[in-house]
């Protein structure tokens, strides 16, 4: 028989309903798992405890009939999402201890589905990064290495803990947040599907929150079916978070198991042909577009001309929300207190201790643009820029169904290299940023592999609230690119 | 656009985060770097475009005016890190207190 941590969620429900196996003993298969592989520090608290304890409870629905989407899945947590009496720390020193008292509503609506949580996993604090070294908990080690190299890789980030978790087969779906690719660019770099919603389709309530208006969670797994699974118990409208779209969540799963593309229009967008990009990838973006041609679609070159300055835009409107949202921690209600000798001078000790470099860096940068005399020259005119974004994918859209794109401009980098300066590192997220500033869902499908046997992805972006045909383009590139690489060792 | 050690210290005193004196010169750089890419947006004419604020084209929903939950003042100062004072020390829902220093002599 298979091992139970090589079986997909879709795979793990069937054989539960089964009763090949209960919850407790796939939870008891992937806490070893996490045991095995706790040196690639993909979690900054494991819950074995509570996992079982969870796996229990979800037996006991079983038996009584009572099977949710997700009984007895065992999932692992971003360590951005609330979770009620377990540390939640989002990567800073400054909440390292945080207990919060309150559940986020995504990992509510995860538990009700049946899903069994092993654990909280790392990433760039506050979720600002690209490689997962901005952790204070240390960075994550990437499960992949380059052919004949044993250098460590990075997972990619923010969400490189969950992205790693399940590259290294650890769980079979975790969840992330993507604010410019922090869902997309680490499944890319860890060769999984990661999916990014329409902003709105998942509520950000009890989401550690970096830049509002971008922030959205989503799942990670090994199939694009697996992340529809978790994407339906995901999503929904939330009281809580009035920008969480009143809308009725539409059947995902079924969308994901249905590959027909014909006569469906891919739009490639001549913009996201830049320098730098990696000529391997380049040569996969052609290939996913003839692969997608021979299943029926049809290929159209789109343009989408303000592409080039999605990237410095957003480096406008993410630090200037996070200066914003980050002015909480002052050491008063929650999180950690440096003292001083009065007032100002705790709150400045407290937020120079417990933030790193890089988010001081976006601090300063989001209260600079938006201090007196340079908001309208920095942050009004980003969201102009913002406008003519929004309105090229809406051009776009009305000659193409999904638009097909690279998701990173290279494979997985070594830990240390782009570190030197910080506009290297942002450059990683050119293709993920412009659907994230335009609102808009993307998924991130492994494609292949490089000439070092790492893995690349490919993105699909759909149409606001159009996951489903989002989905179906991905099920599609899914089944014709047929990947089934894996990181040796795992 | 460059930005000096002064600026950098002015910003960083706006934001209530100490940045110790010898980093300011580096950081300065940097944030200087920053905006010098993201200079090449007024390549970008954008008189007439109205600044997108948010990306939802859905109207966002109302809820009824009322209180919806409450009596939970031990939750809120759980994770005090000054510690928390109550007004009835044998009774935490009925409110309390984040302690700080002392603000007026």
């Amino acid at each position: 028989m298979t091992a139970l941590t090589d079986l997909t969620v879709a795979q793990l429900s069937v054989a539960m309903a089964k009763k090949e196996a209960s919850a407790v003993e796939v939870a008891d298969a992937h806490l070893k798992k996490l045991d095995e592989h706790r040196a690639l520090n993909a979690f900054i608290t494991e819950t074995p405890d509570k996992a079982r304890e969870m796996a229990k409870a979800s037996d006991a629905r079983r038996a009584k009939g009572e099977a949710g989407l997700l009984e007895g899945v065992p999932l692992a947590i971003k360590d951005l999402f609330c979770t009620e009496g377990v540390q939640t720390t989002a990567g800073s020193h400054i909440l390292e201890g945080f207990v919060p008292p309150y559940e986020s509503t995504v990992t509510t609506n995860l538990w009700k589905s049946g899903a069994v949580m092993v654990g909280k996993t790392n990433l760039d604090e506050f979720a600002m990064g690209s490689s997962n070294m901005t952790s204070y908990f240390g960075g994550v080690e990437n499960p992949w290495k380059r052919r004949g190299d044993n250098r460590k890789l990075v997972p990619g980030g923010s969400s490189g803990g969950s992205a790693a978790a399940v590259a290294a087969y650890m769980v079979p779906g975790s969840t992330g947040t993507d604010t410019g690719g922090s869902i997309r660019q680490p499944a890319s770099f860890c060769g999984i599907v990661g999916l990014k919603p329409t902003y709105g389709r998942c509520s950000r309530w009890g989401v550690v929150a970096f830049a509002s208006s971008l922030d959205q969670p989503g799942p990670f797994a090994r199939t694009v079916e697996d992340t529809a699974l978790l994407l339906q118990a995901m999503s929904g409208h939330d009281p809580k978070d009035s920008t969480s779209a009143p809308l009725a969540v539409p059947d995902f799963v079924a969308a994901s198991r249905n590959p027909d593309v014909k006569g469906m229009r891919i739009g490639i967008p001549k913009e996201y042909r830049v320098d730098g990009t990696s000529p391997e990838i380049v040569a996969l973006w052609a290939q996913g577009m003839e692969m997608l041609k021979a299943a029926g679609a049809v290929p159209v070159e789109v343009s989408l001309p303000h592409t080039k300055y999605a990237l410095p835009a957003y480096y406008i409107v993410a630090p200037a929300e996070c200066s914003s949202n980050l002015a909480r921690y002052d050491g008063v209600r929650f999180g950690l207190r440096v003292p001083g000798k009065d007032l100002a001078e705790m709150y400045h000790n407290t937020r120079g201790a417990g933030f790193g470099k890089e988010v001081r860096r976006r601090i300063l940068i989001g209260t600079y643009v938006l201090s007196a005399g340079y908001y309208d020259a920095y942050y009004k005119k980003a969201q102009r820029i913002r406008s003519l974004i929004a309105r090229d994918f809406k051009e776009a859209f009305e000659k193409c169904d999904v638009l097909l794109t690279p998701t990173a401009p290279t494979s997985a980098f070594a830990a240390g290299e782009k570190m030197d300066d910080p506009v290297t590192m942002y450059l990683n997220d050119m293709f993920t940023i412009p659907a994230s500033m335009a609102g808009l869902p993307g998924i991130s499908v492994p494609a292949g592999v490089d000439k070092d046997g790492l893995p690349l992805g490919l993105q699909i972006i759909g149409r606001s609230f159009d996951e489903e045909t989002m989905l179906r383009a991905a099920a599609a590139l899914e089944k014709a690119a047929s990947f089934k690489g894996r990181a040796a060792g795992y | 656009m460059s930005l000096d050690k002064d600026t950098v210290a002015r910003i960083a005193r706006l934001a209530r985060l100490k940045v110790p004196e010898e980093e300011l010169g580096a950081l300065a750089g940097e944030l200087s770097g920053i905006f010098a890419w993201i200079e090449q947006l007024n390549e970008v004419d954008t008189k007439n475009v109205e600044p997108l604020s948010s990306v939802s084209d859905v109207t966002l929903p109302m809820r009824a005016d009322k209180v919806t939950d409450g009596g939970i003042a031990a939750k809120i100062l759980a994770n005090a890190p000054g510690g928390a004072v109550y007004i009835e020390p044998g009774d935490k829902n009925a409110g309390g207190f984040f302690t700080v220093p002392k603000v007026v002599e």
